[in-house]
Formats: C-alpha cells, sequence, structure tokens
C-alpha cells in the first residue's frame, strides 16, 4: 500500500537518507544526549545533503520535491531513538522558516533562507510564553514601532533551537488592544541587544536545546515583520497545520521503530526455557500495537496527500497528531515493559524512547487542545480558513 | 483514500432511498419477528444491489469492488445488525464463495435467482465444537458413486433457517485436518437438513441456525471447486469478509455517532444542552478521531484488495481494530442518552447489543491477534 505513496524515486531518497543517518548521526547520538545539543558541524552536513530545503525553492538552495520527501525525511530522523535530534530539523524546515517562505518579503527570504536551507542558521518558533501556550491570543510579548523598528519587550519559553539558534520567528503583539488581530510576526536575531536566554532543563529530547527567552527593549528592524502587521494569528493557524501533521508523522515512525527493536530483543531474550516473544500475551500485545501503528500509518498518509494537494485540512491534522502522539505514549510504554528490567537502564534504547514520547502529546498544541479543536467542528459544524 | 467516484454516489444516494423506503418503516417490526421478510430479498434484487460485482452472464452488474463496500455500509446504517448480516451473509459470504470457487454449471444454476433476490444463501463453516480453529470441524462427506451423502452439524449460521441453498463445509478426507475439507451446495429442499432459531443478544432480525445434517445426499456436481480444497478456499475469502466486517463496523460506529450528536444538540442538563459540556465534548472528539482513522485505513485496504494486493494481514488488522473501536463507541454513545440510552424507544440500545458480535464474528479478537502476531512476530506469510 505504500505505492500509493511512494514511488521509486522516494524509495532511493529512503535509502540515501537511511545510509547517512547511520554513518553520521547514530555513532554519535549517545554522544550529543550527553552534551546536551547537537553539534553545528552536523548540521551543516545535514544541509548539504539538501536535507534542510527539500521543499523549498530552487532559488534559495532548496530542492522543490514533493511533500512525501519531507514525509521519509521526518519517518526517517524520528527512527534515530532521540527524539532531541529529530526536533531540530523539524522546527527548522516545517515549523519556523515556512513562516518566511510564504508570508515574508523577498528581501527576508534572501537573508534568512539560503543559510538555514544550508544548515549555516538555526531558526526557531517563538510562541509560547509563560502565561500563554496554546491560547496564542493572550501572548503577552509587545512589539511596538518607533521609527524604521520595532521596539519588542516580553519573554518565551519552551523554544527549541534558541539556545543555540541564530534566529526567531517569534509571535508579538504590535497592537496590545486588537485581540487576534493584534498578534504579528517578527524575525529576531538571537545576538540582538536586549535578548537574553536560559537553557532549560527538560525530561527528554536532552539533545535539543530549549529555551527561556527575555527581549528588554531589543530593537528589530521594521523590515523584519513577517508580511502584513495584525496577520500573525492567521499565519499561524495556517502554519500549524503543517506542525501538527509533522508531528504526527514523527509519532508513528518512532512507535515503529519502538516496535521493531522490541521484537529483536524478544527474539533473542529467553526466560523459562523459551523466547519471550512465544508468549501469546505479548504475542497479542504485539499484534494490538502493530495494527494501531500500521492504521495510524495510513492515515496520517492519508492527511499528508491532502495536504500535498493544498487542502486546508485542519480537523485531519488534528486527528492526525492527536492519535499519532498518544499512540507513541502507549507503545512506549508497552514496549519498555517488554524489556524489563533492562528497559529501565540507559544500555537499551527503550528508556531515551519513553522520556522524548512523552512530549508529544504536549509540544504543538496538547491533546485537550487538539480536542477542543475536533470537537469544534465535529459538533459545532465549525470551518476554518487559510489566511 | 478516497475509492469513490461519481457513480458510486449515484449508486449510495440510490440505495439509501431505497431502505429508507422499503426497509426503515418496518425494521423494528422484523427486529420483533426475528427475521426479514422474503419479500425484501427480491425488491433488492430488482434494484440491482445484490451480486454487484458478480459478472452479467450470471446475472451480476460486473461493477468494482466500491459498490460492495457502498452496500455494507448503508445496510450497517439503518440501524440494524441483523438486517446487514443477512445481506451480507447472501451477498458477501455465500455468492461470493459461489461466484469465486463453483463449476459453470452451479453459477449458472445458482447465481441469476441469487443476484434477483429470488433465493438465498448462507455460509456454513462453524460447529459446535469448532469456529475459527476450521481444520478441526467434524461433519462429513462421504463419497459414493452416485454422490456424497452429508452428516454432521454447524451452529451459528446466519440466514440459516431461511435460507434456499446451503454452503457447507464437510470433510471429504476426515484422517487429515485442514486438506480434507470440501465445500457444498447444499438446496433447502434436501431431505435431512433440519434447522432451528437460535436466540441472540442482538442482531434479532437475522435468522441464525442451528443446522444438523443426516444422511443428507447431494449428487457429485453439488461439490464447490476442487475436493480437499475448501480449507484453502474459506483462507483465501476470510480477506474479504473481514474486511466488510470491519467496514459495515466503522459504517455503524459513524452512524451511532450522529445520532448522539443529533441527541445532544436537544438535550438540555443544568440549563444548557449537554454537547456544551467539555468532557463530553472531548469524548466526542476522540471517538470522531478514531473512526475517521480506522474508516481511512479500511479504504486504504479497499483500494489495495481491488488493485489484487494480498492484505491478509491488513484485514486481520482492520477487522481487529474497527470492531473493537464500535464496542467502545456504542458503549460510550449510550452512556450520552442516560436512562434513555437503557430504553428501546431509541436506537442506541439495539446499537450497543448489535455490535457486541463484532469483535467475535468471522473470528474472534483474540484470533485476530494470533494471526497478526504470526505475520509480525515470525513473519509467516499468507
Amino acid at each position: 500500500m505504500d505505492a500509493y505513496y511512494f514511488n521509486e524515486e522516494h524509495q532511493l531518497f529512503r535509502q540515501s537518507i537511511r545510509d547517512f543517518l547511520k554513518k553520521e548521526a547514530l555513532p554519535n547520538i549517545e554522544q550529543w544526549e550527553k552534551e546536551g545539543r547537537t553539534p553545528r558541524a552536523f548540521w551543516q552536513k545535514f544541509g548539504e545533503m539538501g536535507y534542510l530545503g527539500l521543499n523549498f525553492p530552487e532559488k534559495y538552495g532548496g530542492l522543490d520535491l514533493d511533500f512525501f520527501y519531507s514525509v521519509i525525511l521526518i519517518e526517517e530522523i524520528s527512527k534515530c531513538f532521540s527524539g532531541g535530534f529529530a526536533i531540530l530539523p523539524m522546527v527548522q524546515s516545517y515549523m519556523s522558516t515556512p513562516y518566511i517562505l510564504h508570508h515574508g518579503s523577498e528581501a527576508l527570504k534572501q537573508k534568512y533562507l539560503p543559510d538555514a536551507i544550508a544548515g549555516k542558521k538555526v531558526a526557531s518558533i517563538a510562541i509560547s510564553e509563560p502565561g500563554a501556550g496554546s491560547d496564542a491570543m493572550n501572548i503577552q510579548t509587545k512589539a511596538i514601532k518607533s521609527g524604521d523598528h520595532y521596539v519588542v519587550n516580553g519573554s518565551k519559553t519552551f523554544i527549541t533551537n534558541a539556545y543555540y539558534g541564530d534566529f526567531l520567528i517569534a509571535v508579538v503583539k504590535t497592537d496590545p488592544e486588537a485581540g487576534a488581530n493584534g498578534i504579528s510576526l517578527l524575525v529576531i536575531d538571537n545576538k540582538s541587544e536586549g535578548v537574553s536566554m536560559r537553557k532549560l532543563n527538560k525530561l527528554g529530547w536532552h539533545c535539543s536545546d530549549t529555551a527561556e527567552i527575555n527581549f528588554d527593549d531589543v530593537k528589530v528592524p521594521a523590515e523584519n515583520l513577517i508580511g502584513d502587521e495584525g496577520m500573525g494569528f492567521y499565519y499561524l493557524m495556517g502554519g500549524l497545520q503543517l506542525e501538527r501533521l509533522v508531528a504526527a508523522v514523527g509519532a508513528f515512525a518512532g512507535c515503529e521503530s519502538a516496535l521493531q527493536y522490541s521484537l529483536q530483543y524478544m527474539s533473542e531474550r529467553k526466560a523459562f526455557g523459551r523466547s519471550i516473544n512465544k508468549f501469546q500475551v505479548l504475542r497479542h500485545r504485539i499484534a494490538q500495537m502493530a495494527s494501531e501503528i500500521e492504521a495510524n500509518k495510513y492515515f496520517t498518509y492519508h492527511c499528508c496527500k491532502l495536504h500535498q494537494e493544498g487542502a486546508y485540512v485542519v480537523k485531519e491534522c488534528s486527528m492526525a497528531k492527536l492519535l499519532g502522539t498518544e499512540l507513541a505514549n502507549k507503545v512506549a510504554t508497552e514496549c519498555l515493559q517488554f524489556f524489563g528490567g533492562y528497559g529501565y537502564m540507559e544500555d537499551y534504547k527503550m528508556a531515551r524512547f519513553f522520556r522524548d514520547s512523552r512530549i508529544g502529546t504536549i509540544g504543538g498544541g496538547t491533546s485537550e487542545v487538539m480536542r477542543e479543536i475536533i470537537a469544534k467542528m465535529v459538533i459545532d459544524g465549525q470551518e476554518y480558513d487559510e489566511a | 483514500m478516497n475509492i469513490f467516484r461519481e457513480e458510486h454516489h449515484l449508486f449510495r444516494t440510490a440505495l439509501r432511498d431505497f431502505l429508507q423506503r422499503e426497509v426503515v418503516p418496518y425494521i423494528d417490526d422484523w427486529e420483533s419477528e426475528g427475521q426479514i421478510p422474503r419479500s425484501i430479498w427480491s425488491k433488492f434484487g430488482n434494484m440491482g444491489f445484490l451480486g454487484t460485482t458478480i459478472a452479467p452472464k450470471y446475472g451480476g452488474s460486473g461493477l468494482d469492488f466500491p459498490y460492495q463496500v457502498i452496500l455494507t455500509e448503508e445496510t450497517s446504517k439503518i440501524n440494524s445488525g441483523g438486517f446487514s448480516a443477512a445481506v451480507v451473509g447472501h451477498d458477501a459470504l455465500a455468492m461470493v464463495y459461489l461466484n469465486k470457487f463453483g463449476s459453470t454449471r452451479l453459477k449458472e444454476q445458482f447465481l441469476p435467482a441469487s443476484c434477483m433476490g429470488q433465493s438465498f444463501g448462507c455460509l456454513a463453516v462453524t460447529e459446535p465444537h469448532a469456529g475459527s480453529d476450521v481444520a478441526s470441524i467434524r461433519t462429513s462427506a462421504k463419497k459414493t458413486a452416485q454422490g456424497y451423502v452429508i452428516n454432521g452439524s454447524k451452529t451459528f449460521i446466519t440466514n440459516g433457517v431461511l435460507s434456499d441453498y446451503l454452503i457447507v463445509a464437510a470433510k471429504t478426507d476426515l484422517d487429515q485436518q485442514s486438506a480434507g475439507i470440501s465445500l457444498f451446495l447444499l438446496n433447502r429442499t434436501i431431505p435431512g437438513i433440519q434447522a432451528s432459531a437460535l436466540n441472540k443478544l442482538g442482531w434479532k432480525a437475522s435468522d441464525t441456525a442451528e443446522l444438523s445434517f443426516q444422511d443428507v445426499f447431494i449428487p457429485h456436481e453439488h461439490l464447490i471447486g476442487e475436493e480437499n480444497m475448501g480449507f484453502y478456499y474459506i483462507m483465501q475469502n476470510f480477506a474479504l469478509e473481514r474486511l466488510i466486517l470491519a467496514i459495515g463496523a466503522i459504517a455503524a460506529s459513524q452512524y451511532a455517532l450522529e445520532y448522539s450528536l443529533q441527541y445532544m444538540s436537544q438535550r438540555k442538563a443544568f440549563g444548557r444542552s449537554i454537547n456544551k459540556f467539555q468532557v463530553l465534548r472531548h469524548r466526542i472528539a476522540q471517538l470522531a478521531s478514531q473512526i475517521e482513522l480506522q474508516k481511512t485505513y479500511n479504504y486504504t485496504i479497499c483500494k489495495a484488495f481491488d488493485d489484487g494486493h494480498n492484505v491478509v494481514q491488513q484485514c486481520a488488522m482492520a477487522k481487529l481494530m474497527s470492531t473493537e473501536l464500535s464496542d467502545k463507541v456504542m458503549t460510550e454513545c449510550l452512556q450520552f442518552f442516560g436512562g434513555y440510552g437503557y430504553m428501546e424507544d431509541y436506537k442506541i440500545a439495539r446499537m450497543f447489543r448489535d455490535s457486541r458480535l463484532g469483535t467475535i464474528g468471522g473470528g474472534t479478537s483474540e484470533i485476530m491477534r494470533e494471526l497478526i502476531a504470526k505475520m509480525v512476530i515470525d513473519k509467516v506469510k499468507y
């Protein structure tokens, strides 16, 4: 059934990225997890391979390929047993820079996209604040126009890639009185005067850097505004669909890798005189999970196809994100159990998979927020149009 | 995955109109009577709803698989699992076996009337001591110079009391397990067939039989396909059967959810419609998501099935998850109705009990997991 979504070139691409990761990433991930970051040199290699610009136009250094190349990329980086490793390119190419590509001025595109695609610069999307997460309408960070620049004051938190990164797509209020219509997107260089950061210590995603950011009278050139003033909220609502879809792809791919890893272990591990994959109760659990992962995968592929065809599928993306990340938590819990005591030891990859999965139902909108959105559409008949 | 074209939608609309007119007004009576009237079969057949995928030379319409999907979905959305089972038992089981494995002569003799709804069939495999363990059936078919003599019993046979003919699995070689099973067509009128209706938790409009065969004599030409190949035929058709069951389960779930949403928009508690309570809204969101996911997965398999791919594993997964989901949906939806959910005045009570067979019939959830485990863990291929 994969043939309904992937052709032979896609499969070649999958093999090439697999080879690349096996050679350049897998031997080092343990080290990067300990160091709390993935080195810039790696991302430059990643960029040189074209992996950061799959869906970007050639004029900015991208490869201008169809979306299923990205699906492959996300699947493969999500099978490395390090959510922290996988999240950097996901944020870079699918959750932050697309705002510049779709809504930014040509000057902004020229300035930021080629370097981001080459892996020379790392981008973040800065939405959440200590007092507002999915409730983006209530953010407090202000950007007040003053001549040819904005003055930004406020704070952000949980910002992936920011601590070691280069620029932020920051969600700010350019008109604090106007609610959703007062929200805008600004590109802010991390080194700007008045930007200070603290690196956050997390349950998982250890090789990803996550920052709390303070803006203290930060001067940002007016030309760093993405698109129009007051349109930020609508741009976000559009961009979040891709973000959720990408999260869904990463979730089922992670599940697949955890299941494969468990099957391997269970075929080797013996108890009471036989391989533990012969015990019926464990076999049925495997069968159940394999079924759930399989169905989830094809539903997500279907959503990816709709996305590729240009459909604005808020309901489906929210459903895919909800069900994919919830499933990942379940799979992580059950697969760890197959490993017994070893599952709790860092010698095996399950412990990391378990803690890394846990962010899935929180980041990019919690499961509860997904259900709110879905409920509005299914019960109240609400529809959403793209900005 | 969209598997439907414009003409499919037209077929769906015609079928829906027909069901609303000819079935829905009477369904409560049929549920009480424990059977559906003969007349409905010929009405169904006259409309071209039966045998959609069977070749025109045998009286069918020669159409593609999505038509059968639509038949399953729409009959599953009129709140009578029993009615749907009767139609599917004839159209997707009895007729399919005959069409796929029967001799030209048998097909010429039985299929045209089956497509017209002038006669209908049942499939009889399960026995009191052998359900999914098909290889262990004990009904025997002894070959003689004139024909076969069948002895034994069957149970849980949908359409088993009223059908005009029966497709029966029996052992032609008692020393063999699976390699000794053959399929036969039995006319209801032959002496020695006894049927009694079983009393069930749900599926009230469907007649379900316990059958006994005592020296039932049939001619050689009523063997379906080749001798001792029955097990293989049954296995081959299981994929389709499970896919159909999965599709029916999801269609019923969707129907239950829509019905609940309707109720919840009208029912008030503590001064507001109960569809405004967050805890219920989130349950709806969860169920709607799971149904949407499962439906999309099932359609993807339908496409692969129609394209001729091997989908044994996928169909087992679809059957497992769709029927389990249906039970969950019915349990939760009934809850939305409070006390009314327990009363027969509302449809949800029937949906609840009708759904319960899903994880049992056509191979239990446990059998599905066994099968999936063999394919996923031991890499067994079917």
